[in-house]
């Protein structure tokens, strides 16, 4: 662990204060409440996850937590001082990193970080130890010319809380410090955050991510406005032992498996994890429906340790059952190859630099292929060739026998693609988008008619034709842009980060869908960065400085970082040894 | 699935989608809606070459019977509201400093004094050199006056001034008939290009462009259905404008109106081509809008509305060729106030075909430049 020895200030007897004290806060905009009759405490020298699903009220804690809001009812301190009426003493107690940090992306990282320390009023020539060690901490120190605009996201991050921390600060906020950060950057930035918190800092992160909340110290788990746990995540986690199994190598069936044990009453909540299949019983429950199926399969089933997001999704009422509508309607895929998406000696150069370096690989119809990697590693370049939106420099992409650059439009035809953030036409309403992307594929007539009616059945979206997209709930939303990019049944699916910045149990009923197109047959093509997303794949393609440098099923790749300390490594293990071995790998050879 | 490269069902689709955009979008609607408004009151009332409701400063030595009919003319002249009376050279330096009068008259102590004698009265005129033009349309009027009371001086004189001037195609030089119709061009150019600038800058703010270029529709089918809303929607407001400059400002239309017609839509074709280019090249909504004005100010200075194109060097007189609103203004003015016949109109409306061609063909390279 590396030592940071002035960066925090570590306030006379922090034993026992508080850091934040939160008492029966109430926060309402408009109608909608955001927060309801919050109260907590956070305290110095340990590292607090503000953990809940997407709208649950994060931001809006954060934002009265550095003075940025104001309570409707209730009162905050932090450090000794209310935030309301001490608004000047927060500003200089407290650093706060707001999920896009407002870093000025034509200046370069020095210049950045000498405008805070400006806007803190401190001489930035004076403190050149500071700036030094701070650039030391953050590992930036090679990169201080580049220009803000031009680092990459974990870079990014790392500017921003070098920038949070210039003030030194009581109290570290960080609002989703992890989002499109790739694992290896992310795992910097828990290096960092933990020696903070070993200065005596009390340190708050904010996230989705339920992984993440299992690292912090203690977590406040936030749902629809109210705090539904305060305490070391361990403790809720605990709550669930010995309900947590798993089916191991279920192998090719597991799809059918998971489908089968969701739809059994005595479980709450399943995913799966490389060949296996992992179940959570519901409260009270017996195994003996499970331990059926998995006689049935012919497998093994083991108990687990239960783990934070099991509890997570426990506490909410449990995960959606598990079989897909939208599957289920599908006629089974037929194609005319076995292969339906290839790629050959695929590269792709921008002036000088090399994104995408002679990348080839084969597809299998009906399968889930992951592609992964650090950003900027080129993952998003060669999806975007396979999909037809960048041109190769080099080499050739087909999509079920079509080649991209000659028969663009029929390739076109016979894939769907979702992209981060669903683009949906947001001035369009909910019936318009789906009208428009009917017409847009060429359906006319009564087969448009059908499957637009099909797509508001199975999709439940009756109720919100006439909304615009943005005013759905995040759920129906994704449902929505989900219906859009496959009403006209394309074999082949792209999605690029689909579920970025979603919480758990949307995430799941995605997930649903997904599996059950790959049953029917549909092709699935997937960038993400969440790592248990990866477990779903049946292969992963791992990308690191533009080369494919690994390419195998997650539960391989996983073994491939098995070593005494680690017997049995996660997919984000996995990841950091892979691009770690390949940064050494490049290094000897230069 | 049958795809070609050209399909009726995905263009309706777009087409659909496009108009409902820019009638939702409230940025469009006030790209749309509010600049006709505003800029007819704007142009209309406000923005004139005319020299109306200024204060003049009289410091009068003499008050002898000639500077007396002169400071009379002058309380009767209609552009004047006050006439400020001074007693010292250095109040009416004063008022000219303060910018309180746009002129001052010094009437010397021997005017009448020198009339009498049968010479010529000198007087001298002070003009704010800060507002050159204004000052001197002000001079302009001012001798005007001075050369009536030189003609009750001698009656039976020739006439003061020899020369007759007389305005064709507009008479009385109201300024309105001559700003009107060119803001018909300048109003639809702005309006097309604005709407079109922003079209696929917001689709790619929202990520919807990637989804459209996954699709299987064809490039020439985006800028069909993006070229079209904005082509109906500046031509509608072309016509407004037109109809406006009859109806409301009783300007004479003497040209032919299906003539006019067809070099507005023409014009407005080419103006939506540059408007996708912009587009084409922008990242955000923010930079189409500060690409729209950067492009679309320069072409207004340059079109001729303002300053003659005649006057600039002969290199920008070649670029002002490039810029539709040149030919368009030559034809909008002509059809309203001089009966262009149509020969003129053609030799006008070819240019503004080409450049149509040009910018849609490039715009269509523009987006599919994006592919790279």
């Amino acid at each position: 662990m590396q030592a940071s020895p002035a960066i925090a200030a570590v306030p006379a007897g922090a034993g026992e204060d508080a850091a934040i004290v939160i008492e029966d806060v109430d926060k309402h905009f408009g109608d909608v409440k955001a927060l309801r009759g919050l109260s907590a405490r956070i305290h110095y020298g340990r590292l607090t996850g503000l953990v809940g699903p997407d709208g649950a009220g994060k931001t809006t804690l954060m934002r009265i937590l550095t003075g940025l809001l104001v309570p409707n009812a209730g009162h905050v301190t932090l450090a000794g001082y209310d935030v309301v009426k001490d608004n000047d003493a927060i500003h200089v107690a407290s650093g706060y990193m707001p999920q896009r940090f407002g870093l000025y992306e034509d200046l370069s990282v020095m210049e950045n970080m000498r405008l805070y320390a400006q806007l803190r009023g401190m001489d930035a020539d004076r403190n050149a130890d500071l700036f030094a060690e701070l650039l030391d901490f953050t590992r930036l120190g090679p990169f201080t010319k580049r220009l803000a605009g031009k680092l990459s996201g974990g870079m990014k991050q790392k500017l921003g809380l070098a920038c949070a921390l210039m003030a030194r600060p009581k109290v570290l906020l960080l609002d989703e410090p992890g989002v499109g950060v790739d694992p290896v950057s992310r795992q910097d930035l828990w290096r960092m955050v933990q020696a903070l918190t070993d200065e005596g800092m009390a340190v708050v992160w904010s996230t989705a991510y339920l992984d993440e909340a299992e690292r912090c110290e203690s977590v406040l788990l936030l749902n629809q406005g109210q705090l539904l746990f305060d305490g070391p995540p361990q403790e809720l986690t605990a709550q669930l032992e010995g309900r947590s199994f798993r089916l191991e190598d279920v192998g090719a069936e597991r799809r059918a498996v998971l489908t089968q044990a969701l739809d059994l009453p005595s479980v709450s909540d399943g995913v799966i994890q490389g060949a296996g299949v992992r179940v959570v019983l519901r409260e009270g429950a017996q195994a003996e429906q499970l331990q059926a199926l998995s006689d049935q399969a012919r497998v093994e089933l083991a108990q687990v340790p239960a783990r934070f997001e099991d509890a997570f999704i426990d506490l909410l009422g449990g995960g959606p059952g598990g079989t897909s509508t939208l599957a289920e309607r599908l006629p089974p895929v037929e194609l005319g190859s076995d292969i339906a998406v290839s790629c050959r000696n695929l590269t792709k150069r921008f002036g000088e630099f090399t994104a995408t370096d002679n990348v080839s690989f084969e597809v299998q119809k009906g399968e889930i292929f992951g592609l992964l990697g650090p950003n900027g590693a080129g993952k998003s370049t060669t999806f975007k060739m396979l999909c037809g939106l960048l041109k190769p420099t080099a080499g050739e992409a087909h999509v079920v026998g079509h080649d991209l650059r000659r028969a663009t439009g029929a390739a076109k035809s016979r894939l769907g693609y979702m992209a981060q953030k669903f683009s949906l036409y947001g001035l369009l309403s909910v019936q318009q988008n789906l009208e428009f992307s009917a017409g847009v594929y060429g359906l006319e007539g009564n087969t448009r008619r059908e499957r637009i009616a099909e797509m508001i059945e199975t999709f439940d979206l009756g109720d919100w034709l006439s909304a615009t997209p943005d005013s759905l709930p995040l759920g129906h939303k994704q449902r929505l842009a989900l219906a859009c990019s496959l009403m006209h049944r394309p074999p082949v699916l792209f999605l690029d980060e689909p579920t970025s910045g979603v919480d758990p149990i949307t995430r799941r009923e995605f997930w649903t869908h997904i599996n059950g197109l790959a049953r029917k047959g549909v092709t699935i093509m997937v960038t993400t960065h969440f790592m248990d997303e990866a477990e779903y794949c049946d292969r992963v393609a791992m990308l690191s400085r533009a080369q494919l440098i690994a390419l195998d099923t997650p539960d391989a790749l996983k073994r491939s970082a098995v070593s005494p300390e680690r017997p049995d490594p996660t997919m984000e293990d996995a990841f950091i040894h892979l691009v770690e071995s390949a940064d050494r790998e490049l290094e000897a050879a230069t | 699935m049958l795809t070609s490269a050209f399909s009726f069902t995905r263009l309706r689709a777009q087409f659909i989608k496009e108009v409902l955009s820019v009638l939702r979008d409230p940025r469009s609607r006030m790209v749309v809606f509010v600049p006709p408004i505003l800029q007819l009151l704007v142009f209309a009332f406000a923005a004139t070459l005319e020299v109306r409701n200024v204060d003049i400063a009289v410091y009068d030595q003499d008050a002898g019977r000639w500077s007396h009919e002169l400071v009379q003319r002058l309380d009767s002249a209609r552009f004047i509201t006050h006439v400020r009376h001074v007693d010292s050279q250095q109040q009416l330096h004063e008022l000219i400093d303060r910018g309180e009068v746009i002129a001052a008259l010094a009437i010397p102590v021997d005017f009448s004094r020198s009339i009498a004698a049968g010479e010529s009265g000198r007087a001298q005129v002070l003009v704010d050199g800060r507002r050159s033009n204004s000052g001197q349309i002000t001079v302009a009027y001012l001798s005007t006056i001075a050369a009536d009371v030189g003609a009750e001086v001698v009656p039976d004189a020739q006439a003061p001034t020899p020369v007759v001037v007389r305005h064709w195609f507009n008479p009385n030089l109201v300024y309105r008939w001559f700003i009107v119709p060119g803001l018909t061009g300048i109003l639809a150019l702005f309006s097309a290009l604005l709407i079109t600038s922003l079209s696929i800058a917001r689709e790619r703010e929202l990520g919807t462009f990637d989804q459209l270029l996954v699709s299987p529709t064809s490039t020439p089918e985006i800028i069909i259905s993006k070229s079209l809303p904005a082509l109906a929607i500046g031509t509608a407001l072309g016509l407004f404008m037109i109809s406006a400059g009859v109806f409301l400002f009783g300007i004479p239309f003497t040209g032919s109106f299906a003539l006019l017609l067809a070099s507005l839509v023409l014009f407005i074709a080419s103006v939506v081509g540059i408007g996708l280019m912009i587009s084409a090249v922008s990242m955000t909504q923010q930079q189409a809008i500060l690409g729209a004005f950067a492009v679309g100010v320069p072409a207004v200075l340059m079109s001729g509305f303002a300053t003659p194109v005649e006057n600039m060097p002969v290199v920008l007189q070649w670029l002002a060729q490039a810029i539709p609103l040149t030919h368009f203004l030559i034809i909008v003015e002509g059809s309203f106030l001089k009966a262009m016949p149509p020969g003129d109109i053609l030799a006008s409306l070819w240019p503004l075909a080409v450049i149509a061609l040009a910018t849609l063909t490039m715009a269509t390279v523009f987006v599919r430049g994006r592919l790279q």
